[in-house]
């Protein structure tokens, strides 16, 4: 179905590099929304207490997990809520299946949710015989051009506006050539309103889940979770196990977080808080795991459960900036995909934790402040003491360590021609080595600085004696 | 063991020993008149907001603003005459020609603009995001600083479905071009009511 | 006082002048500085790729060679803050605890612990100011953009010292550079194009020479604007805190 990925971080940012205005006009558009995303938060005096709020409150969840989902599953329960648990991408697909197959549905809405991304609900579901819709703009294009989304919270950013005219004109037969972004999206509202009234079940994600009360809530600036949800007959919500809250008091300090961290706006159009099915109406929820408790068993990387799927970090990284989304050949992409990716398929995902420069304003943009790089740096030393390594990186590695831990291999390779051109990798003059590609070395000077102190010393002793 | 009981199993055995909540009971609003900044705020967010002083002046500005010769349809019974009054009990789909819906909020929130209502409020869970236009009646006294205040303000709650809305349905998935009126409202109106009116149901 | 030069490998071999530039300062400003011979390298980059279990010999034979100082002073941020928050010896754990609580970053020694307040320097030039992550974010030495916090500029307090240097402001105060240490190199497309970026907010903000407390940032910077054939030139910040006429 989807586009085959299989070259790594490196080959695919290249490859979108190439179209270097694309590449401006994504950096551009992604450093704009940090900007407002800065303007926002510092509009709160109080921002950085509750980023620590807000980091507590998880801490207290992932420290107390098992009774938290007790508790909201007796009270999902209560509000005549059908509760499911699945542990797999697998399980949870055959759930929302058999839920649509006793209701003789074949036709499904869904609004955002990253975790039916990760599960390829679509696909399976597809196969299946059930079409499914995605009804946010961004993922609905995303959609029809049989792509995954880019961005969590924008999930076409990386495509222009001339673009989407094509697919529009290719899948909903607008006039060639139409590209603007009102007319585009009402042409989307026209056609999807059609889809919203005639389908009769929906499905959304959860951005939280209250233990105290046992309801979920949606926060969407489209109201297509809404649209979906209150016209359906059969409404369904598909959630990690990290998603839960302890109290309702807590949402206050989330939604204060969430939107601002996200797009710089101070609340996402629609917080919709649901608890019970209204009459006639049949409301199931999906707790999953799908590795979640292999992540909370990591020490070093359980903090990255705390996500609340903002995209600041995405926002703020110059990486994600210039390389797409895409290039991050997972479900969640930018930083903090990076430190969840590897948990789920280290293989798989090695290069992801190298697909940064670890300057560490993902960190800093976290609403509740996941120490991004500093586990992006520990994935590493996993990946290496796991063997997912290139064998060529590890070798050169292991020469280096031997070199720099010898003082005179170093001092003598230094004078023999200045040892690093021969070592570090970023100098090794030849053509193969990257650096030289679009970047010059300095020339080197006649003496190191070492040389030049040791000649001064002894200049100074004679001066003495 | 079922997929329910190895999950809690793995979570049980996964967890990290137990951390504290936070004491939030600091956070809470300024010294700003709620009311101009909700108003500033509103502004901000793509929404139309007017101070008015009771339903009769609501009445006239509705009159003046929306085209009344389509669907209009209010939960508020003060105002059924000329609109249709909303029963809940319609089949949701029902409402798709609804071109203004005027329904009341039980308050607002200064620092983002929303409202805060629940389905008893609604007539239908559908009737704030099918309807082409939303209009919102708020009582000025209502009106809090954040969200703190309005969760203090909610409490447990009694409801099957309650919503924040600030602002008419909004996307900007297209180059970051903001479009209002994604999938839901075009426009949204707040008429902040000076004098009280009644919020019985 | 007694401080140990600590001159990161690179920098040894390819930017001598900002080391002497470093030497020269410190002891112009009255401070006891030795250079240890036998150094070699903090051990970051294989850290930084994932092998920090090799970095251990790079870790002992820092401890032998600087334990004895007060201070350790670089002009490098990055590789003060790779010892600071990685060094380690399971069997030397206190002189390990002693080297990580002793190193600074030249900056944050002139500020920090000599607490100048004024400097015998001039640089008659418009200079950007590229801050290093690991100075901006690992060391604190300005605040970071990110955060609702209180502004402060340490490298901007020192250059803000040096006669008739102007210091221009750029569109994107702290972004990174995208040298990212073995990163330049495995991740060439994106660390050139993050490099380009940089030099072109700083040089159509006017700056005639770019300038920062890490020569790695402004090594891959250099490489760029040499090979466009640029006038506009790097410099350590120890160079112009070092400038007389």
């Amino acid at each position: 179905m989807k586009k085959e990925i299989k070259k790594d971080h490196a080959d695919l940012a290249e490859a979108f590099i190439r179209d270097e205005e694309r590449v401006d006009w994504h950096d551009g558009a992604l450093w704009f929304i940090r900007e407002k995303r800065d303007r926002a938060s510092k509009q709160i005096p109080e921002w950085e207490a509750l980023r620590e709020a807000a980091s507590a409150v998880k801490s207290n969840v992932i420290s107390n997990l098992h009774a938290y989902l007790l508790q909201f599953e007796e009270n999902l329960i209560k509000n005549g809520v059908i509760v499911h648990w699945a542990d797999n991408a697998e399980e949870h697909n055959e759930i929302v299946y058999s839920i649509l197959k006793a209701k003789g549905l074949n036709q499904l809405v869904k609004s955002k949710s990253m975790l039916t991304e990760e599960c390829q609900l679509n696909e399976y579901l597809h196969e299946r015989g059930i079409e499914v819709i995605n009804s946010d703009l961004g993922e609905y294009i995303q959609q029809i051009d049989n792509e995954p989304p880019s961005h969590i919270v924008l999930p076409c950013i990386h495509k222009r506006k001339e673009e989407i005219g094509e697919l529009f004109h290719t899948h909903l037969g607008t006039e060639k050539g139409l590209s603007d972004p009102t007319l585009l999206t009402r042409v989307a509202r026209k056609h999807l309103r059609n889809v919203f009234i005639t389908r009769r079940a929906a499905l959304t994600g959860v951005n939280f889940a209250v233990a105290e009360t046992g309801e979920y809530v949606v926060c969407t600036n489209e109201g297509n979770a809404d649209m979906g949800a209150h016209l359906s007959d059969v409404q369904i919500a598909s959630m990690g196990l990290e998603k839960i809250v302890p109290q309702k008091k807590h949402l206050g300090i989330f939604l204060r977080l969430l939107a601002r961290s996200a797009t710089g706006q101070p609340i996402t159009i629609y917080s919709s808080h649901y608890r019970k099915p209204r009459p006639g109406q049949e409301m199931h929820l999906i707790l999953v795991n799908a590795g979640r408790t292999n992540q909370l068993k990591r020490p070093d990387f359980r903090d990255s459960l705390k996500c609340i799927k903002c995209g600041a970090c995405m926002n703020t990284c110059p990486v994600y900036r210039k390389s797409g989304g895409l290039s991050y050949h997972n479900t969640i992409s930018g930083p903090i995909g990076a430190i969840l990716a590897p948990n789920l398929d280290m293989k798989k995902h090695a290069d992801l934790p190298y697909a940064s420069t670890l300057c560490g304003s993902c960190s800093n943009v976290c609403p509740v402040k996941i120490n991004i790089h500093e586990q992006l740096y520990k994935w590493r030393q996993v990946i290496v003491k796991e063997g997912y390594a290139t064998q060529t990186k590890a070798l050169g590695m292991k020469a280096m360590a031997w070199t720099f831990s010898s003082p005179a291999t170093f001092t003598t390779a230094g004078k023999a021609g200045r040892w690093f051109l021969h070592n570090i990798p970023f100098v090794v003059n030849n053509k193969f080595n990257p650096w030289y590609k679009q970047r010059d070395m300095p020339e080197g000077p006649k003496e190191s600085f070492s040389e030049w102190y040791e000649r001064e010393e002894k200049k100074k002793e004679q001066q003495h004696t | 063991m079922n997929t329910r009981e190895k999950i809690l199993q793995e979570v049980l055995d996964s967890q990290p020993d137990t951390t504290p909540l936070p004491d939030i009971s600091l956070f809470k609003g300024g010294e700003d008149d709620p009311v101009q900044k909700y108003m500033d705020v509103f502004k901000t967010i793509g929404g139309e907001v007017f101070l008015v002083e009771d339903l009769a002046a609501v009445k006239t500005s509705v009159h003046e603003r929306f085209d009344l010769s389509k669907r209009v349809v209010t939960t508020v019974p003060e105002l059924s005459d000329p609109f249709e009054l909303l029963s809940g009990t319609v089949e949701p789909r029902l409402y798709d020609d609804v071109e203004l819906a005027v329904i009341r909020a039980h308050f607002s929130v200064a620092e983002n603009g929303a409202v805060w209502l629940t389905d008893q409020l609604m007539g239908h869970r559908i009737i704030p995001y099918i309807c082409q236009h939303l209009a919102v009646l708020v009582k000025a006294e209502s009106i809090v600083p954040t969200l703190h205040e309005a969760y203090e303000r909610i409490g447990i709650g009694d409801y099957g479905f309650g919503g924040f809305i600030g602002g008419p349905s909004k996307t900007a998935d297209i180059e970051q071009a903001l479009v209002l009126g994604a999938h839901g409202p075009l426009s949204m109106t707040v008429y902040i009511l000076k004098q009280p009116f009644p919020l019985s149901k | 006082m007694t401080v140990g030069l600590f001159i990161p490998c690179y920098v040894n071999q390819f930017y001598p002048d900002a080391a002497k530039a470093t030497l020269q300062l410190l002891r112009k400003l009255g401070v006891n500085v030795a250079y240890p011979l036998k150094q070699t390298c903090c051990g970051q980059p294989m850290a930084n790729s994932g092998f920090e279990n090799l970095t251990q010999p790079c870790d002992d034979l820092f401890i032998e060679n600087f334990s004895s100082f007060d201070y350790i002073v670089a002009p490098s941020a990055s590789c003060v803050l790779h010892i600071k928050d990685h060094l380690h010896s399971p069997q030397n754990a206190e002189g390990a605890n002693k080297i990580r609580k002793g190193i600074y970053e030249l900056v944050e020694f002139l500020t920090d612990v000599l607490k100048i307040e004024k400097l015998d320097a001039v640089f008659p030039h418009k200079v950007g100011l590229h801050h290093s992550c690991h100075g901006l974010r690992g060391l604190h030495l300005s605040q970071m953009s990110e955060l609702n916090a209180p502004p402060f500029s340490k490298p901007q307090q020192l250059l803000s010292m040096v006669r008739e240097l102007e210091q221009v402001s750029l569109d994107r105060a702290d972004e990174c550079c995208g040298f990212g240490g073995t990163f330049c190199v495995a991740e060439e497309a994106v660390s050139v194009k993050m490099g380009k970026d940089r030099v072109t907010d700083h040089t159509k903000n006017g700056a005639e020479y770019i300038t920062s407390s890490d020569l790695s940032c402004l090594m891959h910077l250099q490489g760029i604007l040499h090979r466009n054939k640029s006038a506009v030139k790097v410099i350590h910040i120890a160079e112009i805190l070092n400038a007389g006429l």
